[in-house]
């Protein structure tokens, strides 16, 4: 009985995901803020609580996370990590600074307190590079010449991200000073050995992991990513950049292969990460801040595309191409809920994980639309001038 | 002539230059084997306004009827550069004993010491001719080696 309840509510849930991906995919929008209503609907406060797979979902969730970070990971070798480092840091910290204040000053003016207000800077801080390289390729702008800053902007972001997560970890644990002093210590210490390892030895991890048969090399990757995911979340350094480093370290046709593998495996759990978060919001709580989501992810727009134009002036791109740099960058997606998932699993402040869901929704939505809408604008204004 | 290279973290390298009429040209080689063929828009430098996808086929296909002409172009700049090394283009006399034969019978480089790099016939160009390539009378031999060795390439190709 109880295990037909499950596939009963599961089937229902992840069929209703496919319809509604089908629909994103028609209006051309992410299908990421239609899976988090999707999860808004359900759950607490929505209008059908699944009480018999939450438990399934939330472990799924996790599982989503870590298959994001990994594949994400995976994108990325060591080698174009440090070039990005090197060439854009100034970009990427104005990047930082610009992004991180809107959220950090939104909680504060709330009296969130400190820890809210770290946790609503990552939120407002980091794109999302999904849902930014689906708007690149499906827009053509690949090709284009702004295209490399955007791209190491994202990257300098994820690295950014593997620092600043275990920072939030620690401060969510509520860890003395010298606690989270050693936490981050161990954060820095493990990324910078990740680094050297793939940048020196990538060859012998990948020999070890190596395999010409899918069935193996899924096994593999998966299984490795889990394993350093645990050992991070030990030694709180947080689950997901243990498997964005895994990601990292494998590089090459090893790195494509595991991605091919993997790609349908995370589309599936990440699509329950985002429901799940829906879940966990009670969308009654959402009408009260969505005032106050709207102003902030207007904010937050008008910075990053101040963002995009800075680092493609920096890089030479005449205007237009900076208008579409800064509007590339619009995007929020995933990383701003895994990081809000964390504040909210850690009960940081009531309103935090509603106040999120629906910056999300509005970002998410609205970043690749305006690119889509802005473009012939760009494009009549560069013709005229 | 400056080609620039670019870096595109996760997806792959771009390689582009502007030509000598001030069109903007690039290549984008993707991780996955698929190159781009970009056209830059002339009032907006930065944008690409033709995209064409090819699959390693049609980017092979492209390169080659591209790049063969260049061949024996390049060859000519190398004999220049290199002393001591000639490359010429040997005209094949219709009355050869090799017309319809296999190169590799005539033994060109056991023989001589110089090299076969191309053949071109009605101005298409063969770029490194294996043994049984079947020569035509006609044909166009490019050849490589010492200017001893390559007069005695036209010495096997005219009468044996």
């Amino acid at each position: 009985m109880h295990t037909a309840i499950l596939f009963l509510e599961l089937g229902a849930v992840l069929l209703g995901l496919g319809v509604l991906g089908a629909l994103a995919l028609r209006v051309g929008i992410s299908p990421i803020p239609l899976y988090l209503i999707a999860g808004l609907a359900f759950g607490t406060g929505g209008i059908i609580p699944l009480a018999t797979s939450e438990e399934f979902i939330s472990v799924g969730a996790e599982l989503g996370v870590i298959l994001l970070l990994l594949t994400l990971g995976l994108e990325y070798n060591a080698d174009e990590l440090v070039t990005s480092l090197k060439g854009n840091a100034r970009a990427g910290v104005v990047d930082l600074l610009l992004n991180a204040a809107p959220g950090a000053i939104a909680a504060l003016l709330l009296g969130w307190g400190p820890v809210a207000a770290v946790a609503m800077a990552g939120v407002t801080y980091a794109t999302s590079s999904g849902i930014t390289a689906k708007v690149l390729s499906d827009l053509g702008w690949i090709g284009n010449r702004e295209t490399p800053v955007v791209l190491s902007l994202l990257v300098f972001e994820d690295l950014t991200m593997a620092i600043y997560l275990p920072v939030l970890t620690a401060l969510l644990a509520g860890l003395s000073f010298v606690g989270g002093a050693i936490t981050v210590g161990i954060a820095l210490a493990t990324v910078s050995v990740v680094l050297l390892v793939a940048l020196r030895y990538g060859r012998f991890i990948e020999a070890f992991v190596s395999s010409p048969n899918s069935e193996v090399l899924l096994l593999k990757v998966v299984g490795l990513a889990l394993l350093v995911a645990g050992v991070a979340q030990q030694l709180q350094v947080s689950a997901a950049v243990g498997a964005f480093l895994v990601g990292i370290a494998l590089s090459g046709q090893l790195a494509e292969d595991a991605q091919a593998l993997l790609s349908p495996l995370r589309d599936l759990f990440a699509a329950v990460f985002f429901v799940f978060f829906g879940l966990q919001t009670d969308p009654t709580k959402i009408l009260p801040v969505a005032g106050l989501a709207a102003l902030l992810a207007l904010v937050s727009m008008v910075t990053k595309l101040l963002t995009g134009v800075y680092a493609a002036r920096r890089a030479g791109i005449a205007r237009a191409g900076r208008a579409r740099a800064g509007i590339a960058l619009i995007p929020r997606g995933e990383f701003n809920i895994v990081i809000a998932g964390l504040a909210v699993a850690a009960g940081v402040h009531p309103d935090l994980g509603p106040l999120a869901a629906a910056y999300v929704l509005i970002l998410a939505a609205f970043g690749p639309l305006a690119a889509r809408l802005v473009q012939p604008l760009i494009t009549a204004i560069a013709k005229r001038a | 002539m400056d080609v620039e290279q670019t870096a595109l973290p996760g997806i792959g390298l771009r390689h582009e230059f502007t030509t000598r009429s001030g069109r903007r040209i690039g290549v984008v080689s993707h991780r996955t084997g698929r190159r781009d063929l970009v056209i830059y828009d002339p009032t907006d430098p930065d944008r690409a306004c033709e995209t064409v996808k090819l699959n390693d086929e049609e980017a092979d296909a492209l390169a080659e009827l591209l790049g063969a002409p260049r061949i024996v172009q390049r060859l000519n700049a190398l004999h220049r550069e290199v002393e001591g090394l000639v490359s010429l283009q040997l005209p094949i006399p219709p009355g050869t004993p090799y017309a319809g034969r296999a190169m590799g019978d005539a033994r060109v480089r056991t023989r001589t010491g110089a090299s076969i790099v191309a053949v071109v016939r009605g101005g298409q160009v063969f770029a490194s001719p294996g043994p049984d390539f079947t020569l035509d009378g006609g044909d166009v031999v490019v050849v490589v080696g010492s200017p001893e060795s390559t007069s005695a390439v036209s010495d096997i190709f005219a009468h044996g």
